[in-house]
């Protein structure tokens, strides 16, 4: 399995995120500031997971999601699973 | 009762991609209806529809709503931003709770469902985007309007098929003279043009099944055999007239100035009685009335039966009769809308658009068709019918301004 790097969640964010009119600033160190502060909401945390889960195969529960409140809270979660 | 008036349109039809673009061609008697060219309809029993020409989402909608949203959502976006900028009307400069939003929907985002649905048997559950759990829902235009334009007063939306764009309308002025808005977009889009979206509806067996776009869709016609699909609408925007006066709205189009629905799945009692309660609300008499734009369905049974109301209520070839539909196809939610907005442009030009296609109306209806060129005539107050799938039925009087 490919390991889960900063780049690729930064290329989902991305592609997740407004970039015409609220482009994510992800050149600063992001990666402890909520996802609502980066303006993300739910649903659009949610599709994030659902796209990691596309890209590894690392299946992410819905209680996981919930708790990933942060990129960094991303990055871990893939980290372990992928581990494990 | 404080008059509620339309200070913008955004018109986004088979026939016409903008207001100025629909109505001219409304007018000439250009039809929008062609073979579908969003997927291959060969092997399906309906192959003709109306699809907006060249509209452009990757133009109109910004990257992430539009990935959030069906194509319904982007023709209402589109059309929001035209019948805002048409109003000159800057939502900042109001209040968000002065503002509501409430648009009509049939079909849902079929389209963008389709496509996460097929991910979902093709691929598994875990390849469907998040975005299925709103993009497909019948509130989700409305809600996205809210969101983009921080309206944050009423909002909601109504399902009737055909019928619904109208009770939007009418559910819009009510909210305004009910909560006292000053501002709200109303009307609707919707965009079936998939295979499912119009397999659904293969069952009721009023879709056109022929191949000729001359042929296909001829309401009150002895040939008629159902009608066409077609995307697309209209968004107006309302404004209490005080306020919109007030704040120097460019353009005063007219007021809504009556409304009624009924349901009955029978339908032949309860189209005269809408007609007569919206016309008593609006304070206005059948004698009162310059222009009906019929329902129209192209079904033997049904336009018969909105024939002799007609005839009932405004005598043998009473009042001129259209049904510019004719060049659109159905629209479902967005159909009343786009009527309404016609009546509004009939107003303005004193002049009443044609009904297309039509070439042999069964006699015994004894309805003034307006067929195949546009008529001056003195335009002050209109009349639009609507009936959806299932029995529901409404009329809206709209009219000129003093």
């Amino acid at each position: 399995m490919s390991t889960f790097t900063l780049e690729n969640l930064k290329e989902i964010m991305q592609s997740c995120a407004d970039q015409d009119s609220n482009p994510v600033d992800l050149s600063r160190n992001f990666l402890d500031v909520p996802f609502k502060e980066l303006d993300f909401d739910s649903l659009a945390v949610l599709e994030i997971a659902t796209r990691v889960q596309q890209e590894i195969g690392v299946r992410i529960s819905d209680d996981a999601v919930a708790e990933m409140t942060t990129p960094q809270a991303v990055l871990d979660y893939v980290n372990r699973e992928s581990v494990a | 009762m404080s008059r509620v008036v339309v200070t913008g349109l955004g018109v986004l039809a088979p026939n016409g991609n903008g207001t100025d673009d629909y109505w001219s061609n409304t007018l000439a008697g250009k039809s929008g209806i062609a073979p579908i060219s969003l997927y291959d309809a060969s092997r399906y029993p309906c192959t003709l529809a109306g699809e907006v020409p060249g509209f452009d989402a990757e133009v109109r909608v910004p990257g992430k709503l539009r990935a959030q949203t069906d194509h319904m959502t982007h023709l209402a976006l589109a059309a929001t931003e035209a019948a805002l900028a048409d109003a000159q009307a800057d939502p900042a400069a109001f209040g968000e709770y002065e503002m509501g939003v409430v648009t009509a929907n049939s079909s849902g985002g079929t389209v963008f469902g389709q496509r996460e649905l097929e991910k979902l048997w093709s691929k598994g559950p875990e390849h469907v985007g998040a975005y299925m759990a709103v993009a497909w829902f019948y509130a989700a235009t409305t809600g996205q309007i809210s969101i983009r334009h921080k309206m944050r007063g009423p909002c909601g939306v109504l399902v009737a098929e055909q019928a619904g764009g109208l009770d939007a309308i009418g559910h819009a002025v009510r909210q305004v003279r009910r909560e006292g808005l000053r501002l709200i977009v109303t009307g609707g889009t919707d965009a079936s043009l998939s295979p499912a979206g119009l397999t659904a509806q293969l069952t009721t067996g009023l879709l056109s099944h022929r191949s000729d776009p001359h042929r296909a869709y001829l309401p009150f016609d002895r040939a008629a055999a159902g009608y066409v699909p077609g995307q697309g609408g209209a968004v107006l925007l309302l404004e209490d007239y005080g306020s919109a006066v007030k704040r120097g709205a460019p353009r005063l189009y007219g007021e809504i100035a009556g409304y009624a629905a009924g349901f009955d799945p029978g339908s032949r009692h309860v189209l005269p009685r809408v007609i007569v309660k919206a016309l008593t609300a609006a304070g206005a008499g059948p004698d009162d009335v310059d222009v009906v734009f019929a329902d129209a369905l192209g079904d033997f049974a049904a336009d018969r039966q909105e024939a002799r109301a007609l005839r009932e209520l405004f005598g043998p070839r009473g009042v001129p009769v259209t049904a510019p539909k004719t060049m659109t196809g159905r629209l479902y939610a967005g159909g009343g809308p786009l009527d309404v907005a016609s009546a509004l442009l009939a107003i303005r030009d004193q002049v009443i658009p044609p009904t297309v296609n039509v070439a042999d109306p069964v006699p015994g209806d004894e309805l003034d068709l307006v067929l195949g060129e546009p008529r001056p005539a003195p335009v002050r107050t209109a009349l639009v019918v609507a009936r959806g799938f299932g029995g529901f039925c409404t009329a809206i009087v709209v009219r000129a301004l003093p």
